[in-house]
């Protein structure tokens, strides 16, 4: 237990690092950026005096340090900071932009991991065979369709053509759980690729492990078939897929912003596109924070789950 | 005919209800045009959700503020300015019931009319030099300030209750247009918070606000212009154009500002969706540097207007919703040029022109961007046809966020556009030497002297014919190369009615729900 327990807290503060990195990397590129908030502010009328009043109205006449210093300093007592667009705290942004976000991603999960499972194990039962090879081209298929036109796709036929579902969040707001409906289509597309990743991963690890040494002495030893694939095959299998399952996590993130925009969901996706945009650092910052430590938090998980399944595999990672 | 029943008329009779009543008269015409056919007579109630790109989480109620259209519509629906643009971006009196100037036209007498805020109070001079006291604050940047510029605010005080005598820096004949400058919305005297329940004298009431997701108001039943048809409006924000469109058609919302032409030609004479073409809404054009080589040579900013076949760049960079330019600002709105003739394409004359400035094998480097539609695709479509005249064009793509700000003064040549304002606006944020945005750097100072004797002529007749050498100037040897007026696209829901067609983005017209029924 010990072994685990500096094991979580080498992690941990691994994590803090990748977290702290990414902000100082966010803030650079920022400032890497052509133009700045300023600028981006004025658009079509970029009256030089205009621009220096906005810019000294939002502080950027301050050097980059002394801004970043502000703001870091402002963290360490769990202050985000305030937007330089609206002067609104950022913390107001973020939570108001989780709500959608999270429901999306719990939802997505929540389905993704039973299906990609089945589907996976289903596969390798069967491997070779016609629904193997069927499902396996479907996967690639759906694989291959960016989430933008897949969300169109659906939305035409589903929403506009067959009116079963409405085509757009538009209007509902946060309050997306009082409107089921309008989750159907967002987390169809959101789920449409990692299930095909995942479930692909599942079945090379089953197939993998039912052809190894260990499971044939299992089935000379006369253990039952279904026996042989839950608790010996399976758990190898599962390794990897979980941690495929963390990394699928981030990458919803990418998939929720095309997916907030496409059905007007007011999530973290949208406020992280605005606040780009407008060149808005400290809620681009905020953001950042908040993704770091929820991608250090999910990937420690699974390397947790991971070395519980398979603890020579952790060795490796 | 619009000109001599405007403001010109008006002010020329001095007979305020008169004026008042005809105006009051065109915008019920206007009205009727609505966009379905048919319409018949206004039907009240219902709620209207209205889709626009947004600011997303950082929106804010403060009218002064306003910058995207979203805000503007949102203002629009809640305040009031003294004057607005009619269609032909002439000013139309709003909360101003009349206005007058002395005789050297530096001081001007404006009488409000009885209108009332949402909390009962009466409109007072006291809250419009607040509102432009606010504006005009010099640590803030509020866009209305460079508009408001000519108004000496110290100097300006108010008469009465409801009179407020305006003192200008100088001579300002097109004074109305200050009044109905983007963003300078009238607020209650000494308003500052906005997103609480906030108060406007506007055509409808506050409700709710959830910042980059909804707007809710309702009817304003005082409303000094008689109520809106409609109970609530609600403005939701769709950054996606998509989303905006599947959201019409699956009758989510009833209005989505802003579509693609290639949605509106999928769309327009289904019947699914009515679309609305609001012409004379962008100008597109190439901006020519004209203090520098090689368009420091008149010869070759002629030649660069015969290079251009508009027709080919309409079809192709705005897939032909629009119509061709004249390398004038403002085709359609008052005081335009409208008597030159219109230029095509002369590759001949184009290429002796260029030989003569010794300018034959001439290479440029052409500016442009996504941050706006048919930028790019003008870019390519104009480096082929320059191709043809011996002309080598670079295209040279740069930054969204930065690009307005980025050629103002570097480069040459690049792709520029710009919303509906009075030619009189173009003319003194752009083309002239103090010019805060002059993007050609079109510097003259005959040309200045012209302005100022435009805005010291009382006469419109005679105002109308310094516009018109100031155009005709511009037309021969201008830095700009219009080449197009994108048509602004709305689609609308059937049931929707009272949709005014004629009006530009930005003008009175526009965007205006209090006239809009759902039959």
């Amino acid at each position: 237990m010990t072994f685990l327990g500096s094991f979580v807290v080498r992690r941990l503060l691994l994590g803090v690092a990748q977290t702290v990195a990414v902000v100082l990397l966010v803030f650079a590129l920022t400032e890497a950026l052509p133009g700045d908030a300023a600028v981006a502010l004025a658009g079509d009328q970029p009256d030089p005096a205009r621009i220096a009043a906005i810019r000294e109205a939002m502080h950027l006449d301050q050097p980059a340090g002394e801004r970043l210093l502000t703001w870091a300093g402002g963290l360490l007592h769990g202050d985000l900071g305030t937007s330089l667009v609206s002067g609104r705290p950022v913390a107001t942004y973020l939570s108001e932009g989780f709500g959608p976000t999270l429901l999306l991603a719990a939802l997505t999960l929540a389905l993704l991991i039973p299906a990609g499972f089945g589907l996976g194990v289903l596969m390798a039962r069967h491997e070779g065979g016609l629904l193997d090879r069927l499902a396996s081209s479907v996967t690639l298929g759906v694989y291959a369709v960016p989430e933008f036109a897949l969300g169109v796709l659906l939305v035409t036929v589903f929403a506009l053509r067959l009116d079963w579902l409405p085509p757009t969040a538009v209007g509902y707001g946060t309050d997306l759980l009082a409107h089921p409906a309008v989750l159907v289509l967002p987390v169809l597309v959101l789920l449409a690729r990692p299930v095909c990743s995942l479930s692909r991963l599942v079945r090379a690890g089953m197939v993998e492990a039912l052809a190894s040494p260990y499971v044939a002495q299992a089935r000379r030893y006369g253990v039952p078939e279904a026996r042989v694939r839950y608790l010996h095959a399976l758990p190898n299998a599962l390794a990897p897929a979980v941690q495929q399952l963390a990394r699928t996590v981030d990458w919803l993130l990418c998939g929720v912003i095309v997916v907030e925009a496409l059905f007007v969901v007011p999530g973290l996706g949208t406020v992280l596109l605005n606040a780009v945009s407008e060149r808005d650092v400290p809620v681009v910052q905020g953001l950042a924070v908040v993704f770091g430590v929820l991608t250090v938090v999910l990937n420690l998980g699974a390397d947790l789950v991971a070395h519980r399944f398979a603890p020579r595999a952790e060795v490796a990672a | 005919m619009r000109d001599s029943w405007g403001r010109r008329g008006f002010l020329a009779a001095g007979a305020a209800s008169l004026g008042a009543l005809a105006l009051t008269g065109c915008g019920g015409d206007d009205g009727g045009k609505s966009a379905g056919s048919g319409g018949g007579s206004p039907k009240r109630g219902g709620r209207l959700r209205a889709a626009f790109a947004g600011g997303g989480a950082s929106e804010n109620l403060d009218p002064h503020l306003a910058n995207l259209f979203g805000d503007a519509a949102r203002a629009k629906a809640q305040y009031d300015k003294l004057a607005d643009y009619g269609a032909d971006l002439s000013a139309q009196p709003r909360l101003a019931a009349k206005w007058e100037p002395n005789k050297t036209l530096d001081r001007w007498q404006v009488t409000l009319r009885e209108a009332e805020f949402h909390d009962g109070r009466p409109v007072t001079a006291q809250d419009v030099l607040y509102s432009y006291r606010r504006i005009a604050d010099p640590a803030k940047a509020f866009r209305a300030k460079a508009s408001l510029e000519p108004i000496d605010l110290t100097a300006s005080r108010a008469t009465g209750a409801r009179t407020i005598e305006f003192v200008l820096k100088r001579p300002t004949a097109e004074f109305p247009n200050v009044l109905a400058a983007f963003g300078a919305y009238i607020v209650p005297d000494k308003a500052a918070d906005f997103d609480k329940r906030p108060v406007g004298s506007g055509p409808f009431r506050f409700v709710s606000f959830a910042p980059g997701r909804s707007a809710v108001f309702r009817r304003n039943d005082a409303y000094w212009e008689g109520a809106p048809h409609l109970d609530e409006l609600e403005f939701v924000v769709a950054n996606e154009e998509s989303a905006r469109v599947n959201a019409l058609l699956g009758g989510q919302i009833e209005y989505a500002h802003e579509l693609n032409p290639t949605t509106a030609r999928a769309h327009e004479g289904h019947g699914q969706i009515e679309i609305v073409r609001l012409r004379g809404s962008a100008m597109q054009a190439f901006a020519m540097k004209t203090d520098r080589p090689p368009f420091d040579d008149p010869r070759v900013r002629q030649a660069f207007f015969l290079i251009a076949d508009r027709q080919e760049l309409v079809n192709g960079a705005l897939s032909g919703a629009g119509v061709v330019g004249n390398d004038l600002f403002g085709k359609g709105y008052e005081y335009y040029a409208a008597d030159l003739p219109q230029r095509a394409q002369d590759l001949a004359k184009a290429r002796a022109l260029l030989k003569a400035a010794g300018a034959s094998d001439l290479k440029v480097t052409l500016d442009t961007s996504e941050v706006a539609a048919g930028f790019t695709e003008a870019a390519g479509i104009f480096r082929d046809q320059a191709k043809q005249a011996g002309v080598t064009v670079e295209v040279r793509v740069g930054s969204k966020d930065s690009y307005w700000s980025d050629i103002l003064d570097s480069g040459v040549l690049a792709c520029y556009r710009s919303g509906a304002m009075p030619i009189e606006a173009h003319i003194s944020q752009r083309l002239l030497t103090d010019s805060t945005t002059n993007a050609t750097h079109w510097r003259h100072k005959d040309f200045d002297a012209q302005y100022q004797q435009a805005q010291s002529t009382a006469d419109p007749a005679q105002r109308a014919a310094v516009y018109a050498r100031m155009q005709r100037r511009l037309y021969t040897e201008g830095g700009f190369l219009v080449w197009g007026f994108a048509d602004w696209i709305i689609g609308t829901g059937r049931q929707v009615k009272g949709v005014d067609t004629k009006a530009p983005a930005n003008t009175l017209g526009w965007a205006r729900f209090d006239k809009v029924w759902l039959a």
